[in-house]
């Protein structure tokens, strides 16, 4: 607002001074709200520079030993990230191997198969989904789902994909193709295991998932959609051909922020991994992952073992920090097609 | 009917079939998650939980846990929600096209998924090591640093929703206010935030429903306390946090206590989700 040429003198002088006062708070309100902007970087970095901070007695102490080393022994204070950093990345990607294909079925079902007035209904009630905090998932895992697991789905995993069946018996299968018996092969009794973590995983990334891919699917030009059905496609082939491929990079973006999900997750996958710190190779066995040990040990560590769960926390941080860096970067892509 | 014609119907209809086990397998867990949590919970459900602290074991209450569940959240909202509107409205506002603005509300997104466990331990540094160095150790975990702690993840929440909800304002009312020589903070403040107020209001009960249910944060936060504590700067316990530590316990007792504390985190949750949509549903009528 600029002064205007007042007639009275004292006018102007007014309208000049109120000019260079709203001058003044509009540049104070200006730096303020950018402040509040700036706070969400500084969390940012400052949740990277605590836990770097934290763990540096960790990393100078074992340097890049900590990363392939296995060793967790806190009466000789010696630790290693290998164990939970496997827990993480294998609990993660088995969540991803379920979540994945069970998303995009969820995605065409509410995009090109279900009667319209099912679909808001139904999509609502699987964002629902997504709204249970975590460790309603963990209480329901631990209780329900791993006993159940225990009872009804391990030991036909380990009889008939197992090596170390309870009748003695290995199966043909195990026999003949490598690698299987040792995935599913454990005499551990209980249900928790990085299995049953990794499906309990899927089920909380699941709505993530399928929401953005049901959002991304509804971008695609009808026109292109309508094309495929007059030239006589299926409704599969014009998913599969021209919904798909239209849409691949905020899919795979979706899925990303699934993984990043996944990676971070603490309560859920604590009560249901059994919080061993060994590793094993068979996905029925227990294991432990970076943010379930840091729950369990933070409170009763100090020194060495503290700073070794700050460096475990700061790996934690860049990893999932990458995955949806790269995630965001796939869906922005798709904003930018539409001209957003 | 030729054989390719046959293939390829047989393909369509695996496929179809497939899409609808998928949303029928994804319902079904639902529906035994929230079926479990209110037959357990609600077997579990009696007048002592509201009045007795946890301090008696299986024979109290969670009365504590919920004050401080209360105390805890209030705690995060009240400072989330200011921060977080007005760095919402620099992005929608100031920096929309900027390429700070830009790299803000990309971050933004990404601090929305961050690992909630390292948020805590990034509060842990920067609250509860410098209150304990600076008090000698008297007070060491607190309810401060939990809403502290819970402010840092409700913060991306709000700053998103009020970013999208101003930017959905028509530009006609800035061009209105700002042609009557409004300065543009008083445009911000007084009109443009109120415009989007259902927006924002929604947000932040979105925020509530995503923070209430935190409990990795609050573990070296506020750590938990048996006894009933409403002073922020002492230790105190939340419900998500006595849920975990009951959970793990071996009794049975505590198991259904935990339970009942899992169905009032719920209940609590899923009706602020309704109660977001209701608020979002209401403005959309009224503004057609």
């Amino acid at each position: 607002m600029s002064a205007q040429p007042g007639t009275i003198a004292s006018s102007s002088l007014i309208q000049e001074q109120r000019s260079r006062r709203d001058a003044l708070d509009e540049r104070l309100f200006r730096w303020l709200l950018m402040g509040c902007a700036l706070l969400v970087l500084a969390s940012l970095l400052g949740a990277a520079g605590a836990t770097l901070w934290g763990g540096r007695e960790a990393f100078a102490t074992f340097g890049w030993h900590f990363l392939v080393s296995t060793a967790w022994d806190p009466g000789n204070d010696v630790y290693g990230a290998l164990v939970p950093v496997y827990g993480t990345i294998a609990t993660s990607l088995i969540a991803l191997l379920i979540a994945v294909p069970v998303s995009f079925g969820i995605a065409l079902y509410l995009s090109e198969v279900a009667p319209p007035w099912l679909r808001t209904p139904v999509s609502s009630a699987i964002e629902l989904l997504a709204g249970i905090p975590s460790i309603i998932y963990g209480m329901w895992g631990l209780f329900i789902f791993a006993p159940f697991f225990a009872d009804h789905i391990k030991p036909w995993l380990t009889s008939n994909l197992g090596d170390k069946p309870d009748d003695g018996k290995v199966s043909w299968l195990v026999q003949h193709v490598p690698f299987i018996g040792k995935l599913f092969g454990s005499d551990y009794p209980f249900g928790a295991s990085i299995l049953v973590a990794g499906i309990v995983l899927a089920i909380m990334i699941i709505p993530f998932i399928s929401s953005v891919m049901r959002e991304v699917f509804q971008t695609v030009p009808t026109r292109l959609k309508e094309s495929a059905y007059a030239l006589g496609s299926s409704t599969w082939e014009v998913s599969w051909d021209i919904v798909l491929p239209y849409t691949r990079g905020a899919v795979i973006g979706g899925i990303f922020l699934g993984l990043g999900r996944a990676l971070g997750e603490t309560m859920a996958v604590t009560f249901v991994l059994g919080n061993a710190m060994t590793l094993s190779a068979s996905l029925l066995d227990p294991g432990t992952s970076i943010a379930s040990t840091i729950a369990n040990q933070f409170s009763e560590a100090s020194g060495l073992q503290k700073s070794s769960l700050m460096a475990l926390a700061f790996l934690l941080f860049v990893v999932t920090f990458i995955v949806l860096l790269i995630a965001r970067l796939m869906l922005r892509q798709l904003a930018r097609k539409e001209g957003r | 009917m030729n054989s390719l014609y046959l293939r390829r119907r047989i393909i369509n209809w695996l496929a179809m079939g497939f899409s609808m086990l998928a949303t029928l397998v994804g319902l079904a867990f639902l529906a035994w998650i929230l079926w479990e949590t209110l037959r357990q919970g609600i077997a579990a459900l009696n007048p002592s939980l509201f009045t007795k602290i946890t301090a008696y074991g299986a024979d109290g209450g969670l009365a504590n846990a919920m004050v401080g569940s209360l105390v805890i959240n209030f705690i995060g909202i009240a400072i989330a929600t200011p921060i977080g509107v007005l760095a919402g409205a620099w992005l929608a506002e100031y920096a929309n096209r900027t390429k700070l603005g830009e790299s803000i509300r990309f971050l933004n997104d990404i601090l929305l998924s961050a690992p909630s466990i390292v948020i805590g331990l990034f509060v842990y540094t920067i609250v509860v090591l410098p209150s304990t160095a600076l008090t000698h150790g008297s007070t060491t975990f607190s309810g401060l640093a939990g809403g502290i702690a819970l402010a840092l993840i409700a913060l991306p929440v709000i700053v998103r929703t009020t970013d999208e909800m101003l930017r959905l304002v028509p530009s006609t009312l800035r061009e209105a206010a700002l042609s009557l020589g409004v300065p543009q903070w008083k445009l911000t403040l007084q009109i443009l935030i109120r415009a989007a107020r259902s927006g924002i209001i929604t947000g932040v009960l979105l925020a509530l429903a995503r923070i209430s249910g935190e409990t990795a944060p609050l573990l070296f936060t506020a750590f938990g306390n048996n006894y009933m504590a409403v002073n922020p700067i002492d230790k105190m316990s939340s419900l998500p946090q006595i849920i975990y530590q009951y959970a793990n316990d071996p009794g049975d007792a505590m198991h259904s206590m935990a339970w009942a504390g899992a169905f009032v985190v719920t209940m609590f949750v899923l009706l602020l989700s309704l109660a977001s949509r209701l608020v979002l549903s209401r403005n959309k009528v009224s503004h057609e």
